[in-house]
């Protein structure tokens, strides 16, 4: 196993005890293949306790570690230190509060998430006892890219129009609106228009794609949109020049 | 302090949690439900689950044989009459899940497909890709968004039970963000607090798996049963850990030692079957604690791979085929790729056994209660018994749902009985007792231990003494090494004393909970003189049905070992047999 030494800057904050964020510099010796997170949980084991982050799987599915890595959001489980030859710089995720450290207050996130109401409205409901609804291996494919979005809020972090305007919905509740949208089990799109077409929606969005090349799990946010745009865009031109379409 | 009252509070926001939450929500709007957790939902472990959930649906099977595998599978430990619960309900939830918008992967017809997991005689696995824990709990969360009775507590920390005249009264919990510590008052108290993977150093299980639930129910007298069975999941990616499902061999993998010879079948799991035609129960299909046993037994031949993170086997994929690997195993490939450097396509992978679950846990009865008047469990952190010695890939999944819905419905009729909450005087007093104790911890001065210290020790032993194979010999020194390690415990010294989101107390306080379980493991094992299932002694090979057709139960003690006894196993229908994983069986 060949080792490098590694030169970290982390930004650290504690609001009880700093009155600004600054950063602090760590050199640490780390086996080539470690990723990023496996250097700060070096540190906080072998150099400094007080250090704070969130993660939990190590496996780029649980979504908890989030930060920027030289200015990118990343996950941490998944940057490898052999992508960095100089020094690492990191930092909370953009466009949230600190909370502490790395730790970033996410309630803005968990409440749209909520307001775009991702869950099935069936189209006709039936009991369990009359089993599964059928859904051909085409029709699940129609979705199943936005199901894989681990919330890990990369998106929101790249997302320029989030920095701006933080009533944006965003990349990533939108594209799970459009998750339930697109499955053919689903007759809730109405109510979830509301939402995602309101002003701070998808209107928001100005294409720079920047979600999409972000996402650690290539659910590809932008493509939801655009066609959430296209859908909503289309519902305005029945409901506005072709009122007789409406049934 | 402040105090939360509410109907009920579950521990936890895993797949159990949110399943049992939304059982609550479904039968009765007016109750109030807490759903208390470290993490938010979505980052509990439930989502690392890949290969899928065991539920009796097609025409060829029938619950008759999923009781079958599953007991068999468990070496006889399983509770017979939680195991006819468990199979029965198992399909309902998981149409149930389907209702709900779970995506599973499909036939060309529309009908949900499955496929063969280890040790299930038919195909019953139902799957979503390999991301079928991801799916199921974001399924169930985004679905517990429907209800506004559910009120989340995200990144508060429960660090004790109230109880008082006997029955469990509420709780006490740490927001994370503040460092204030809440109380919550509640007629009923349902523990979904996960495993405890994390007692090891090399574990599949996230960095939240440290048994926090589990030390709950344990120190509020609940006994914790069956934790010498610790499952080693025979595929996991050395460097770090990571696991590749057991649905690689389900669609045909094979595993290989350093001469190219799939060595299964040398163990009793034999014949050899044809390459890409996997035969049910047999050879790569056998169960996990055989498979891990093998190759225990392959590496003292001295016929592993050597790799740099140690000796490995290597799982072949290469003959699936670029299509069915990026269609059924992608997480599988991209895994490989990213943290080992290879292309399961190109090259076999090194892989070895890796801790992976706890088949014990808090003593639960078919109603998911526990001893403790108010208190019940679900998923990994109890143990219900359907898993026995053993736990059959895809019945872990289904068992968050059976028996998270389950506790909800006990907890009602619990609520239904009469149960009325406790005085506030006395709840705030207990509460503020916790309180003290977690003041104590941070302001403690001049103690000479850290967690990372006292952690490094507790994994070493349990590596060294509490592996696949174990001794009496090694177990006395991993006991008196936990004692050791609990002693020191209570010398420790937080070096973060500050409030907002202090991981320093958290690891702390994680610490102390994986130590307890960890002595409950050791103490069961040596207490334990057979082998059955995962729990494999070299000094007493054989199993021992005479003796040891008993479930063990560790009793905690604040300053001693715990005090262990053993309860008769319930058997219903199927008297101890032979484990046939051989292409012999019917």
């Amino acid at each position: 196993m060949s080792e490098r030494r590694v030169e970290l800057e982390v930004l650290r904050y504690n609001p009880e005890t700093d009155r600004d964020p600054h950063f602090q510099r760590y050199s640490v010796d780390c086996p080539e293949e470690w990723v990023v997170l496996d250097a700060l949980n070096y540190i906080k084991e072998t150099v400094d306790p007080t250090l704070s982050y969130r993660w939990s799987c190590h496996m780029a599915v649980c979504g908890s570690c989030g930060m920027m890595i030289n200015g990118e959001p990343r996950l941490a489980c998944k940057s490898f230190l052999r992508e960095y030859p100089g020094t690492i710089r990191v930092e909370p995720l953009a466009h949230f509060p600190v909370e502490r450290d790395l730790v970033t207050v996410i309630d803005d996130f968990m409440a749209k998430l909520k307001r775009v109401k991702p869950y099935l409205i069936p189209k006709e409901e039936k009991p369990v006892s009359a089993g599964e609804y059928l859904q051909t291996p085409a029709e699940l494919k129609k979705y199943k890219q936005f199901t894989l979005c681990i919330n890990c809020m990369l998106c929101y972090a790249a997302c320029p129009e989030y920095g701006l305007i933080p009533k944006f919905i965003g990349p990533a509740a939108i594209s799970l609106a459009h998750r339930y949208n697109q499955d053919s089990r689903d007759g809730g799109r109405e109510q979830r228009q509301q939402e995602i077409a309101a002003t701070e929606g998808v209107w928001e969005c100005s294409f720079t794609g920047a979600c999409s090349e972000v996402c650690p799990e290539h659910v590809d946010p932008a493509a939801a949109l655009q066609q959430v745009k296209i859908k909503s865009t289309v519902d305005w031109y029945k409901e506005h020049l072709m009122p007789w379409l409406k049934n | 302090m402040e105090a939360v009252h509410t109907d009920v509070a579950i521990v936890g926001a895993g797949g159990a949690g949110l399943r049992a939450a939304i059982a609550l929500a479904e039968a009765d709007p007016k109750l109030r439900v807490a759903l208390v957790s470290k993490v938010y939902p979505m980052r509990s472990h439930t989502c690392a689950a890949e290969g899928g959930a065991a539920g009796v649906i097609k025409a060829d099977d029938s619950l008759d044989h999923h009781f079958n595998d599953t007991v068999g599978g468990g070496d006889w430990l399983c509770d017979q009459d939680a195991v006819e619960y468990f199979i029965g309900e198992a399909p309902k939830e998981l149409v149930q899940l389907e209702h709900w918008g779970c995506p599973w992967s499909r036939e060309a017809d529309g009908s949900v497909a499955v496929r063969p997991f280890g040790g299930m005689i038919k195909q019953r696995t139902w799957f979503a890709a390999d991301k079928s824990g991801f799916h199921i709990l974001h399924t169930l969360f985004q679905t517990s968004l429907k209800y506004p009775s559910i009120q989340r507590f995200d990144e508060y920390y429960v660090s004790e039970l109230l109880v008082d005249d006997g029955r469990c009264r509420g709780l006490a919990a740490i927001e994370m963000r503040s460092g204030q510590m809440r109380y919550f008052d509640a007629r009923a108290v349902i523990i979904a607090g996960g495993g405890a993977g994390r007692m090891f150093p090399f574990t599949t299980n996230g960095a939240i798996k440290t048994g926090d639930g589990m030390a709950l129910a344990y120190r509020a007298g609940v006994p914790l049963k069956d934790m010498e069975f610790v499952q080693y999941h025979p595929t996991g990616l050395p460097s770090t850990g990571t696991l590749l499902t057991e649905a690689c061999r389900g669609e045909g993998g094979v595993l290989l030692n350093k001469n190219g010879r799939r060595f299964l079948q040398d163990y009793g799991m034999g014949p050899e079957t044809p390459l890409g035609k996997p035969v049910l129960k047999t050879m790569e299909l056998g169960p996990r604690d055989r498979v891990s046993q093998a190759f225990w037994q392959e590496q003292k031949k001295g016929n592993m791979v050597s790799t740099q993170w140690g000796d490995a086997m290597l799982l072949d994929l290469r003959h699936l085929g670029e299509k069915k690997i990026d269609e059924r195993l992608p997480l599988v490939r991209d895994m490989s790729i990213s943290y080992m450097g290879v292309d399961p396509m190109k090259d076999p992978v090194p892989v070895r056994p890796v801790v992976h679950y706890m088949m014990g846990g808090i003593d639960t009865d078919i109603r998911a209660a526990t001893t403790l008047p108010g208190l019940y469990a679900a998923g990994e952190c109890a143990c219900v018994s359907i898993n026995g010695a053993n736990r059959l890939g895809s019945n872990s999944l289904t068992e968050l749902l059976v028996f998270g819905r389950r506790a909800a419905l006990s907890a009602i009729e619990h609520l239904q009985s009469g149960a009325r909450p406790a005085a506030e005087a006395v709840l705030a007093a207990k509460a503020g007792a916790a309180q003290g104790r977690i003041r104590e911890l941070m302001q403690r001065s001049g103690g000479t231990e850290t967690v990372a210290g006292l952690r490094k020790e507790m994994m070493k032993a349990m590596e060294e003494h509490a592996g696949i194979y174990r001794s009496g010999e090694g177990l006395v020194a991993a006991c008196a090494k936990l004692g050791e390690l609990r002693r020191r415990y209570r010398k420790l010294e937080l070096h973060d004393k500050t409030n907002v989101y202090n991981t320093d107390l958290l690891q702390a306080l994680e610490l102390g909970s994986m130590l307890d379980c960890a002595e409950a493991v050791v103490q069961s094992a040596l207490s334990r003189k057979e082998s059955r299932g995962a729990h494999q002694r070299l000094d007493f090979v054989e199993r021992d049905d005479k003796n040891f057709l008993r479930h063990s139960l560790a009793h905690y003690r604040p300053s001693e070992p715990p005090r262990i006894d053993f309860r008769d196993v319930v058997i219903t229908q199927s008297q101890p047999g032979v484990r046939d994983y051989s292409g012999g069986h019917e």
